[in-house]
């Protein structure tokens, strides 16, 4: 089954083309990495996909529902999330309240003014199992402002997750970190990830070899090449595209 | 009836380019600073006072140079030590100031020169007819206005696609971030656009006191008009002011000379007329009274269809 | 607001000593609403107790938006002003009998009306935030203001809509004949509405307008639109601003267009801002201290709204969590009860200030007679009395002035040093 298809979508900000004709299937329970080089136009495509951007051009499906055009939050309530590169949350509130606000239209409460927070037991329980999941149940009470670098992108998945998306997209979810963390976030990616379908953007290529079972090439706003990790690092075209030539002999990870 | 098209024409006119004087203001500092003067009425009540005061004891000629640069000063003065400190803090925070600026600047204007209108006259030297159309005399006066308007647009004008300040200016337009990028000093030029923008209002008001009544009471029915005007017009546009500006003086002017009403309308095609009640005020009121309702009306609209406005290039 | 910084079960089960600690705060404002008439007897004080219950709803309503939301409206008396002009007409039966509605219900006749026209009016204003919002805010409230010369039957015109409100049915034997009567309906609506509007705050509704305020494009990819969240908050605030209206047609019997006025949209944002709009309490206290003000200094001096002014500058640029944000400052010291200690030092502050408010009274009172032409009048101050046109007089007041000024600056200096220390050093180290 497909989860989330992209046909011959384009998008160009006056005369700069930055997504051409661009067509992808991402299948269901998948985890599919999106990679290339700077300015290949890979947040443009998840702006695009999760309604920050509408597309120029071209068709976007989400479990069989057509949503280009629809606004983030319609998109959202079809079962898609994404997090941000540069963290995105409530700074202001704690790291419960940052997590309660990613549950409460999906646990169906929407714009009640009639229900006391403090007694909604479905909702404060996923939340403390949420944040037990993300490895931040010590830091329940403290303002999101205040959290480590590390301990604030592990929030951004949390709020992410929440809501319980069947689609998540992941935004360059460890860039900055430190082996250490990496290998942490890693771990953590792969337990929220399984039974859901995962869509990522990364940089480091461990990460990626590790996480995913399908890689796409992002170059110039056009998918050159998705196939197997393994299928993925010999294929010539994506070689030429990093390293500006092919090579004969397996390079490894960068 | 012609010669009160005539007369409204001219005075919609004049009106136009008084609402533009101070709106070219209000646009520029909106515009460049992305503050939100409310008190720029209130530097124009203030040109008006202290033109008044000037023109008692130096004449009017001085005071149309002295009051403009004392307004412009002391604008340049408030951005320096009172908005600066506020600016970090966003927007809202600016807007929250400038209101709270405008109400001290009411409040002093009241105490200083009380709450009576004060017989602000036109100058002797310029108390005459200067032309007659149909029968109407024009007063030389309010052609004087109208030229003094023209002349600061065309200067304006020149110095904003001329001058490298105007250049600078321009860009900050429509891309303030990247003009502070670019290693221009960003603070000094918010101060001199702040300030010249008062002083335009302060030239204003030094023209407009002797012809419309200078009253406490000036800034406050001026004010809302002018924010109209510049949404109205587009951020981010002096050609858009400029049209705006003419759009709502003589739309104004034209509403209020008419008498009509809407039961005068409708009882011309015989429909009856409503004895009391709310009816009967909608359907005898004339349309001089609805005059002031529209301006809020275009403001309205224009906010919720097309919030650019007419020209601009950002939205609010 | 800040966020819940607490530790709770998560379960729902609470007992009965924990509910009443909970409540005990609004247990002890019942007590004492009811008992301040006991204590402030007097006409003025009830009347000037009436309007402050009244105030008190009004801004609370507006902050549900300015503090909460984040939406800075500048024409919020529409809803107060309109709740209230239906209050009178359906006190005056609309032309025809008296209604039938006991006076303790009429409240809800302004609520219902500010609803419905925070309905219509809502829809238009709430689709952007920020200065589009207090454009469009500012563009209503003017809009109503303009119409109402046209309808003078709804208006009133010049003097307005008066009314009655012993007419209507007794209530368990009550006519509200009397200030007293009236203020105790007063208390009750302000402490219901207060109760309701504290409550809000803790629904899914109240949590995500902060959510909206702080981070809009987050709520979006949240499920929320931010468009819709902002709509609700704005119609559940114009019907409690109209219930303001309500109690305000009822306590003055007259109902003028000055309530619909930019000047009285201007005057709640003012008692809002300067009470503080980062804690529910702020608004409340901004009321207090607000009206107060406005009848204690409008008896001393006609500058009263001038001295407002420079208040509400003050608060913009240096305090701009207001009142409440200033004594909230001081929980850190209260936490580790320390509080006592920092007043020594607010108690020498109150010299330079002293100075400082005597010589600027000194230099407004001798200007204001100044420039009445009255350059030989005398002012009488603290008992002194000084030539008006005396530069030796201006010079003075001119000194105490900038003496206060510069004193306050070094005090005050001195004075946040200790504040820090006292509020972050772990209990053992401070130096005694």
């Amino acid at each position: 089954m497909i989860a989330l298809s992209l046909r011959s979508v384009s998008k160009n900000f006056g005369a700069t083309q930055i997504i051409s004709d661009l067509s992808l299937d991402v299948r269901a329970g998948e985890r599919h990495a999106i990679i290339g080089p700077n300015g290949a136009g890979k947040s443009t495509l998840f702006n695009l996909i999760s309604g920050r951007f509408q597309a120029s051009q071209g068709r976007i499906t989400l479990l069989g529902q057509d949503i280009a055009g629809l606004k983030p939050f319609q998109i959202n309530r079809r079962g898609l999330s994404r997090s941000f590169q540069v963290t995105n949350f409530y700074s202001n509130l704690s790291v419960f309240d940052n997590l309660v606000c990613g549950f409460l239209w999906h646990a169906g409460y929407r714009y009640s003014f009639w229900h006391n927070m403090r007694r909604l037991d479905d909702v404060n329980q996923r939340t403390e199992l949420v944040m037990r999941e993300i490895g931040l149940a010590h830091r329940r009470d403290d303002e999101a402002g205040t959290l480590s670098y590390a301990e604030q992108r592990s929030l951004e998945i949390g709020i992410t997750i929440a809501g319980g998306a069947d689609v998540v997209m992941l935004d360059e979810p460890t860039a900055g970190m430190s082996r250490i963390e990496t290998a942490h976030f890693v771990a953590m990616i792969r337990k929220i990830s399984t039974g859901r379908t995962l869509i990522m953007v990364e940089h480091d290529m461990g990460v990626v070899f590790e996480l995913a079972d399908r890689i796409s090439v992002l170059v110039h706003g056009q998918i050159i090449a998705t196939d197997t990790p393994d299928n993925i690092r010999k294929n010539k075209a994506v070689q030429e595209a990093y390293l500006g030539r092919a090579v004969d002999t397996e390079d490894g990870d960068e | 009836m012609l010669q009160l098209a005539i007369l409204s024409t001219l005075n919609g006119i004049l009106y136009g380019m008084l609402l533009f004087l101070l709106a070219s203001g209000l646009t520029l500092i909106f515009s460049v600073m992305g503050v939100l003067n409310f008190a720029h009425a209130s530097f124009y009540m203030l040109g008006a006072y202290l033109g008044f005061q000037i023109s008692q004891l130096a004449g009017f000629w001085v005071a149309l140079v002295a009051a403009p640069l004392l307004v412009g000063g002391l604008g340049a003065a408030i951005e320096r030590w009172g908005l600066r400190a506020v600016h970090k803090r966003g927007h809202g925070a600016e807007l929250l100031f400038t209101f709270g600026l405008a109400i001290v600047i009411e409040e002093l204007v009241q105490m200083v020169w009380g709450k009576l209108p004060v017989d602000y006259r036109v100058p002797a030297a310029l108390n005459f007819h200067a032309f007659e159309v149909l029968g109407i005399t024009y007063p030389a006066f309010r052609v004087f206005m109208l030229l003094m308007a023209l002349g600061i647009f065309l200067l304006l004008f020149f110095v904003l696609t001329r001058s490298r300040l105007g250049l600078i200016i321009r860009a900050a337009l429509t891309h303030p971030e990247m003009v502070s990028m670019l290693g221009h000093d960003v603070p000094k030029v918010f101060m001199l656009v702040f300030g010249a923008g008062c002083g335009l209002a302060g030239l204003a008001g030094v023209v407009a006191g002797p012809l419309l009544v200078t009253q406490p009471s000036m800034a406050n029915t001026l004010g809302p008009i002018l924010f109209v005007v510049v949404v109205f017009g587009g951020l981010g546009s002096v050609p858009g002011a400029f049209i705006a500006s003419l759009t709502i003086g003589l739309v104004q002017t034209f509403a209020v000379s008419i008498d009509y009403s809407l039961g005068d309308a409708l009882a011309g095609i015989g429909v009856g007329r409503p004895t009391d009640g709310v009816l009967r005020d909608i359907y005898s009121v004339p349309v001089a009274q609805v005059g002031p309702l529209i301006p809020y009306l275009i403001l309205v609209l224009v906010l919720i269809f097309r919030p650019t406005g007419l020209m601009g290039a950002r939205e609010t | 607001m800040s966020s819940e910084a607490r530790t709770e079960a998560l379960t729902s089960q609470v007992s009965t000593a924990d509910t009443v600690k909970r409540y005990s705060v609004w247990i002890a404002t019942a007590a004492i609403l009811t008992s301040l008439p006991a204590i402030l007897s007097s006409g003025t004080a009830l009347t000037t107790m009436s309007l402050m219950g009244i105030m008190i709803v009004f801004s609370l309503s507006y902050n549900m938006l300015l503090g909460q939301t984040g939406l800075l409206s500048f024409g919020h008396a529409v809803y107060y002003g309109l709740g209230g002009f239906f209050t009178v007409h359906a006190m005056n039966g609309f032309g025809g009998k008296a209604l039938a509605i006991p006076l303790p219900l009429i409240p809800f006749v302004g609520g219902v009306t500010g609803l419905m026209f925070g309905i219509i009016f809502g829809s238009v204003s709430t689709r952007r935030a920020g200065t589009s919002f207090a454009m469009i805010t500012l563009g209503l409230g003017e809009l109503v203001a303009s119409a109402s010369p046209i309808l003078p039957t709804f208006f009133g015109g010049e003097e307005g809509i008066s009314t009655n409100r012993t007419t209507l049915p007794a209530f368990f034997g009550l006519r509200f004949g009397s200030q007293l009567e009236t203020y105790y309906l007063i208390a009750a609506w302000c402490f219901v509405c207060a109760a309701l509007m504290f409550a809000f705050t803790r629904t899914p509704l109240g949590r995500m307008s902060m959510a909206v305020r702080i981070n809009p494009e987050r709520t979006e990819f949240n499920g929320y639109s931010a468009a819709m969240v902002r709509f609700f908050v704005f119609c559940v605030s114009s019907f409690f601003a109209g219930v303001a209206g309500s109690l305000a047609a009822v306590n003055f019997e007259l109902m003028t267009v000055a309530s619909i006025s930019a000047r009285q949209s201007g005057t709640v944002l003012l008692m809002t801002f300067v009470g503080g709009v980062e804690h529910f309490i702020g608004p409340i206290l901004g009321a207090i201290l607000v009206v107060f003000l406005q009848s204690f200094l409008s008896d001393l001096t006609d500058a009263w709204m001038l001295y407002f002014g420079l208040l509400f500058v003050a608060v913009v640029v240096f305090a701009p969590g207001g009142l409440a944000g200033l004594i909230m400052l001081h929980a850190p010291l209260v936490r580790r009860s320390r509080l006592h200690r920092i007043i020594p030092y607010y108690a020498v502050m109150l010299l330079p200030i002293a100075l400082g408010l005597v010589g600027a009274a000194g230099l407004v009172g001798m200007a204001r007679i100044l420039w009445a032409n009255n350059s030989n009048a005398t002012v009488h101050f603290l008992g002194v009395e000084c030539h008006a046109g005396n530069p030796l007089a201006w010079g003075a007041a001119v000194l105490l002035m900038f003496a206060g000024l510069w004193l306050g600056r070094l005090w005050a200096s001195r004075v946040s040093k200790v504040f820090v220390l006292l509020g972050h050093e772990p209990p053992k180290q401070v130096g005694r």
